[in-house]
Order: C-alpha cells, then structure tokens, then sequence
C-alpha cells in the first residue's frame, strides 16, 4: 500500500511533501487545541493502535490480501486532526523505522493516507450522519460509509499524481481504472471493519467516540438497591 | 509485560556508522534517496556506483548482508507491480520468446520496470541501513536537533515505546481467539475481531489517559526532559 522511492519523479515527491509539511502543521496545532497537554501521550497510543490494527489482514481475492488502512477509523475515533496527526505519525515511524514506504515517496504516503483518507472519511462520514436519523446506531453505519468512501478517494488522488509525476508510461485512464477498481474490494472490506469496531467501541465507551459526540445523550447516574 | 523493548530492526553494533550522529544519518539518507530518486534511470552505470556505496556503507556498519535482505519483503508487492508494467505500458513493443510462447512488452514499460526496481530496492536498502544501525532514541534525537516541531517528536516518541505493549497486547487477543477456534483472517469471524480492536482501542487511549496522569504527576509542562544516555 505505501509508495515506495521511485514511483513519482522527484518534483511530485518534493511538492507532495510540501503538502503534508503544511497539512500535519495545521494537525499539530489543531489537534493540541483539542487535547491540551494530553496530546503526546495519547496521539503516541493511539497511533500504536493504528499501527497494531493494520497487522491484521484480510483477504481481497485472486490470493491477496488488503489491511485496514485506519484513516476514517481514526477519524470517527479521535476526530479529523487528531486522526491525521496519528496516521501520518504512523506512517513517519514506518518510513523511518521500518522502511515500510520510501522516504521521498513520505509525502505522498501522508497526502495519500493522513489527509486524503482522513478528511474525505470523515466528510463522508459527516455527511452520512446528517442523512440518517440521529441516534447512537447510526454512528457505525455512517463510520462504513465514510470508511468505504476513503479508500478509492486516497487511490484517485493517486491515479492523479501518477498521471503528473508517474514514471511509467501508462494511459492515465487504465492506472485509474485499475486502481479506484482494485481500491472498491478493498474499500469493502474497510468499510465492515471499521464499521464493526466503531460498533464495537460505541457499544462499551460512546463517550470515547468523537463522531458520537451529542449523540451518547447523558446517561442517568442510576441510584438504588441492588437485590441480588 | 511480556513484551521486548528490542527494536525489530536494530542490529547492535558499535562500528563507525552505528557511533555517527543520527540527524547527520537522516540528512544523508534523505540526500542519498533524493539524488537516486531524482537520477535519470537510463543512467545505468550511475545505479551501480550507488549501490556500490551503499553495500560500502553496510560493509562499514558490519551489518551481515543476511539480515538485511529478508527484511527488504516490504518491497515485494511493487516488485510485483513493476512485473506487470512491460506488460500494460504503452509504446513501440519488443517480442520476447518465452518458453515457446511470444510475449509483446512495451519498451517504456520495460524502462519504467528497471527504473522502479532500481530506486525503489536502493531506497528501501538505504531506510534499512539507517534503521539497523540506529537506536530509535537516537533517530528521535536527531529528528529534533533538524527541528522538527517537539511535539510530533514526542508523539513519535510515545508511539514507539508503547508499539511493542499495545502489538503483543493485540498478539494475546489473537492468541485467545484462536484458542477458541476463531479465524482471524476468515470475513466469517470479521464481528469477533472487531470486538477484538474496539476492545484495543478503549484500552490503548485508557492506557495513554494513565500514562499523562502518570507525567502529571511527575512534573509534565508539556516538554520532556533531555533523555540521559
């Protein structure tokens, strides 16, 4: 999933990573505006949860297998900025740690995954929620929703920069073609899986859920016997 | 907790490229993947002076070549699409007799193939080299002194330390799932394993809500202090 060195010529990777630069700056300030003082600490494990989500695989088809790219989960979870500050956390430690994604394709992967993937998610998300009717249930199934939409959005931005800085020569429209199709499986499987999770998390801590904020209604602090 | 505090990727050493200050690592391993990736790709002799000093550069860290290659699996899956490209790419075609049967590739396609297994394994060769032979204290340091803003450093940070608590606490989910005959990777079993990551999210961010009391507690303004070698 992450673009490796060498992909994109040096000009698209050079301007992608101007991109990101600014797009984690804006992040950084808005995401500590959101957590205060909290937020190195809880950034830091929530990224180590993105990063141990995305050991889990599952299959696509034809003997490959996809894994949960976690922007629009994170995005439900934590918030947009917090999310993106995560992802791209995420995706910084692989580079650099792991060699998990070139360093000059760094950018990208963050433009691709903490941005396009985030805010499109969490548009779509917004966007959903706002249609359905507005009780806790809804809150996964808009998570699917966004999630499913992110994916494919992340592969067309793709298919975009491939079209500018790709250095191959192939037809724009077949790039497009084959990724936004390869990145609808995939987006399926994303999108049951986050669904599920942010299912799974409503279910036990929806104060935890930023995209269920005014939704989770206060609970009544219940006082009385207990017969047992 | 059961978990090493090790470094998947280190490899301890105390050779001159492991003693090199990290950010002058950083910086040359940018500059390195820059200029390879920036190199026109039919400069073919060009591809071979780099690797020849980057095979240099891991001779000098005494890194074995053994540890590094089966760690450059990552790069498998675009190895993959690079086989494909002579195949899809455009262009004037060239026939190649395989085994009996003729097979047209593009001639660009070729080109674009050699050019992204080229820079693509240099580059994932060069991330490795640095990450084998550098603490991620000392990669966190150095990213600090290239001024990078504090605070992604600290999340860098925390991340890091916490990586390996929160993977094996999700490696002892999988562990007890399995025990119970469900199949991770099967969509049947999709509900339980994300019951499985819900539950790792409520205990990853409870986890860090107790880890900033903790420093609160300690002090914490917003600043970590300088780590003591």
């Amino acid at each position: 999933m992450h673009v490796p060195d060498g992909f994109l010529d040096a000009p698209t990777s050079v301007a992608t990573g101007v991109v990101a630069a600014a797009g984690v700056g804006v992040a950084l300030r808005k995401a500590r505006a959101e957590l205060d003082d909290r937020t190195a600490p809880m950034a830091g494990l929530v990224a180590a949860f993105v990063f141990a989500g995305q050991m889990i695989n599952f299959p696509v088809g034809a003997g490959t297998s996809g894994h949960l790219l976690g922007g629009a989960l994170a995005a439900v979870l934590v918030g947009p900025w917090t999310g993106a500050l995560c992802i791209s956390v995420v995706l910084l430690v692989q580079s650099l740690f792991m060699a998990d994604g070139g360093l000059t394709a760094l950018g990208t992967n963050i433009t691709l995954m903490g941005l396009v993937g985030v805010f499109v998610g969490y548009g779509a998300f917004r966007l959903a929620l706002a249609v359905l009717p507005r009780k806790l249930g809804s809150v996964p199934l808009a998570a699917a929703l966004g999630a499913f939409v992110s994916v494919p959005a992340a592969a067309t931005v793709f298919s975009v920069l491939f079209a500018i800085g790709g250095t191959a020569d192939i037809a724009t429209g077949k790039v497009f073609a084959a990724m936004v199709g390869w990145h609808l499986v995939i987006g399926l499987g994303e999108a049951v899986i986050t669904g599920l999770v942010v299912s799974a998390v409503v279910a036990s801590r929806p104060d935890l859920v930023h995209g269920a904020r005014g939704l989770a209604g206060r609970r009544p602090l219940l006082a009385g016997e207990v017969v047992a | 907790m059961g978990a090493g505090h090790g470094h998947r990727l280190h490899f301890h050493g105390h050779s001159v490229v492991h003693r090199a200050p990290a950010h002058l690592k950083i910086l040359l391993l940018l500059g390195f993947v820059l200029t390879v990736v920036a190199t026109p790709r039919e400069w073919y002799p060009v591809f071979g002076a780099y690797l020849a000093v980057l095979l240099g550069v891991v001779l000098l860290a005494q890194v074995p070549l053994g540890y590094l290659l089966p760690r450059m699996v990552v790069e498998v899956p675009f190895l993959v699409f690079a086989a494909l490209m002579p195949l899809v790419a455009e262009g004037p075609r060239v026939v190649v007799p395989v085994g009996g049967w003729e097979l047209s590739l593009s001639e660009s396609g070729l080109l674009g193939a050699w050019g992204l297994v080229a820079k693509g394994t240099l580059g994932v060769l060069a991330s490795l080299t640095l990450a084998a032979t550098t603490e991620p204290a000392d990669v966190l340091r150095g990213l600090q002194r290239l001024r990078m803003p504090d605070l992604l450093v600290q999340i860098m940070g925390f991340m890091i330390r916490y990586l390996d608590v929160v993977t094996s606490d999700l490696g002892r989910m999988v562990t007890a799932m399995r025990s119970r005959g469900v199949d991770p990777r099967s969509p049947r079993h999709w509900p339980a394993l994300a019951r499985t990551l819900g539950a790792l999210f409520v205990r990853s961010y409870e986890r860090g809500e107790r880890v900033h009391l903790a420093m609160l507690s300690r002090g914490y303004d917003g600043k970590l202090p300088e780590a003591v070698q």
